[in-house]
């Protein structure tokens, strides 16, 4: 069966390679701490299954420490230069876009065959992680159709993959950080403890308070975590199921559905959703770390009262 | 009163990130004075931090789409997908956002999240073809230029969040399912997904009115 270890391992190589690619470059003064950067990120994804927690636990450790102490430089792989580039693009023509939509057709397609026929029931895949691994294959038909009609140079895909993840830099490896602080805050109970404190803030007997500080509290917790998913069951516990629904006899499927999606109002507001607010604006070069989060807000802010208003009104009708 | 002495970890996230220290480092900070802050052992700290970090390898695999959108760099892909938009006489920047939006919304609610994303399609399609409408009459400063690229972004993040919901067999639903039942509230999935459908119509309407407020302040700022 191909598991996600295939994936991993895949990626894991990848990464390996930049670290390997990355030490060549001379004329980049900090090339150590990327190849070390990247290599670390490589072990994880190879091995990471196999060395255990606390090995695990002092790679991240690793990570961060590079990371945090300004280890990691800027490279210049070889690629093309803007010019050269104006005058293939117009010699390739629109045919540059077919191999770009080989990525996405993959994925697309492959999942849709696997869910809709009796091919999912194969085995042959881990189930529900189809569309990682067609991601995957995805991109390795891509690269090989590319290799194929443009002939790039052998260590090419490589090359311009480094040179896309040096300019991400730890701003590829911060979600998944963040990720591992919410499941310490979990074991630390800070859920429980915003959850109480949401409760006392509540007058008693009031809806429209109790919704404000269900959908406020969704907002404000998505926003320390960085995700909604970690602040639902926080506030459904305290606040949603007790006073909301039991309390007040409000409709469960729309206190989850519309509260949860309070929640995504938060995450378009937060640094701390990492990667959909600061990788992107690494991955655009954006100057300002935060100019995706000052895009946003003025689009997160009206909807959140549109949602508060849709769980007053049609909630408890 | 020791029992709120692991907040200390959120104070230390909200300065750290307040100050620009370097995430990464004040994650970790956190990290590991919240877990110590509990009562946890240092060697038990950076054990349940190493298997969180294991256990979500799933954010890294999306990387692997990088060597073949720099090769389609390389070759121009970026130049080709300005040129096409330069060609079609009604594009504009928000028009082409609006678009894309409908495009991400309707994929995420057939449960494709995964088609479209930041390194996928915003970085080598969207923001080239945003900043092409954009520059299409006349350039562009360079604060304009950050803000459609910015804005490229996060039309994504928008289209996706209020797109994914109406699948029924996406993470978050899974996830509101699974916690109202453990309450004694067993509703289908379906009941969750419909109850997405209001946000997502109001989420089109809300960005859509802002990216055409988008384009007539680019239009002013050309002046």
């Amino acid at each position: 069966m191909i598991t996600l270890q295939w994936a991993y391992t895949l990626v894991g190589l990848m990464f390996a390679a930049f670290a390997l690619l990355g030490l060549r470059e001379r004329a980049n003064p900090r090339r150590l701490g990327n190849a070390a950067f990247w290599g670390l990120m490589a072990v994880s994804l190879l091995a990471g299954s196999w060395i255990g927690d606390f090995a695990n636990g002092l790679l991240v450790l690793g990570l961060a420490g590079l990371a945090g102490f300004g280890a990691l430089g800027r490279s210049a792989p070889p690629t093309t230069g803007p010019g050269e580039r104006t005058t293939l693009s117009y010699q390739h023509g629109n045919r540059l876009f077919l191999p770009a939509l080989i990525i996405p057709a993959t994925a697309l397609i492959g999942s849709l065959v696997w869910v809709f026929t009796p091919l999912g029931a194969s085995g042959l895949i881990e189930p529900k992680r189809e569309t990682y691994i067609f991601l995957c294959l995805g991109a390795l038909l891509a690269v090989g159709a590319i290799g194929l009609w443009l002939k790039p140079p052998a260590l090419a895909p490589l090359e311009e993959g480094r040179r896309l993840i040096d300019a991400i830099g730890w701003a590829a490896v911060l979600p998944q950080l963040l990720a591992a602080l919410g499941t310490v805050f979990a074991a630390a109970n800070v859920g429980a403890i915003v959850g109480e404190g949401a409760r006392m803030a509540i007058p008693d007997g009031s809806l429209l308070p109790a919704v404000l500080i269900f959908a406020l509290g969704m907002v404000a917790f998505t926003m320390i975590m960085g995700n909604a998913f970690a602040a639902f069951p926080v506030m459904s516990a305290a606040i949603g199921v007790p006073l909301l629904i039991q309390g007040h006899g409000g409709d469960p499927a729309v206190v989850g559905a519309v509260g949860m999606l309070a929640g995504f109002c938060g995450t378009l507001m937060t640094p701390m959703a990492a990667n959909f607010n600061i990788v992107p604006a690494a991955l655009l070069e954006l100057k300002d770390r935060n100019g995706v989060i000052r895009a946003q807000v003025g689009t997160a802010i009206p909807l959140l009262i549109a949602n508060i208003a849709i769980i007053y009104w049609f909630g408890f009708r | 009163m020791t029992h709120y002495l692991p907040l200390l970890g959120i104070l230390i996230v909200v300065i750290g990130f307040a100050k620009r220290w370097n995430p990464m480092l004040v994650v970790t900070v956190a990290a590991l004075a919240t877990g110590l802050l509990a009562g946890m052992d240092i060697v038990a700290v950076i054990s349940l931090l190493g298997r969180a970090f294991n256990d979500n390898r799933l954010i890294a695999i999306v990387w692997i789409v990088l060597p073949a959108i720099g090769l389609l760099e390389r070759f121009g892909l970026q130049e080709r997908a300005a040129s096409v938009i330069r060609s079609i006489r009604v594009a504009t920047a928000g028009r082409l956002l609006l678009l894309y939006m409908l495009f991400r919304q309707a994929t995420a609610a057939l449960g494709l999240t995964s088609v479209a994303g930041h390194a996928q399609t915003v970085r080598p399609l969207v923001a080239p073809m945003a900043l092409a409408a954009a520059e299409k009459e006349h350039e562009i400063d360079d604060a304009s230029r950050e803000r459609v690229k910015a804005w490229s972004a996060a039309t994504d993040n928008v289209g996706l969040f209020f797109g994914e919901d109406i699948f029924i067999a996406i993470g978050s639903i899974v996830l509101i399912q699974a916690t109202l039942a453990s309450e004694g509230y067993d509703l289908r999935p379906i009941e969750l997904a419909l109850w997405a459908i209001p946000s997502a119509i109001v989420a089109f309407l809300i960005h859509g009115v802002r990216l055409s407020r988008l384009d007539r302040s680019l239009r002013r700022r050309r002046r």
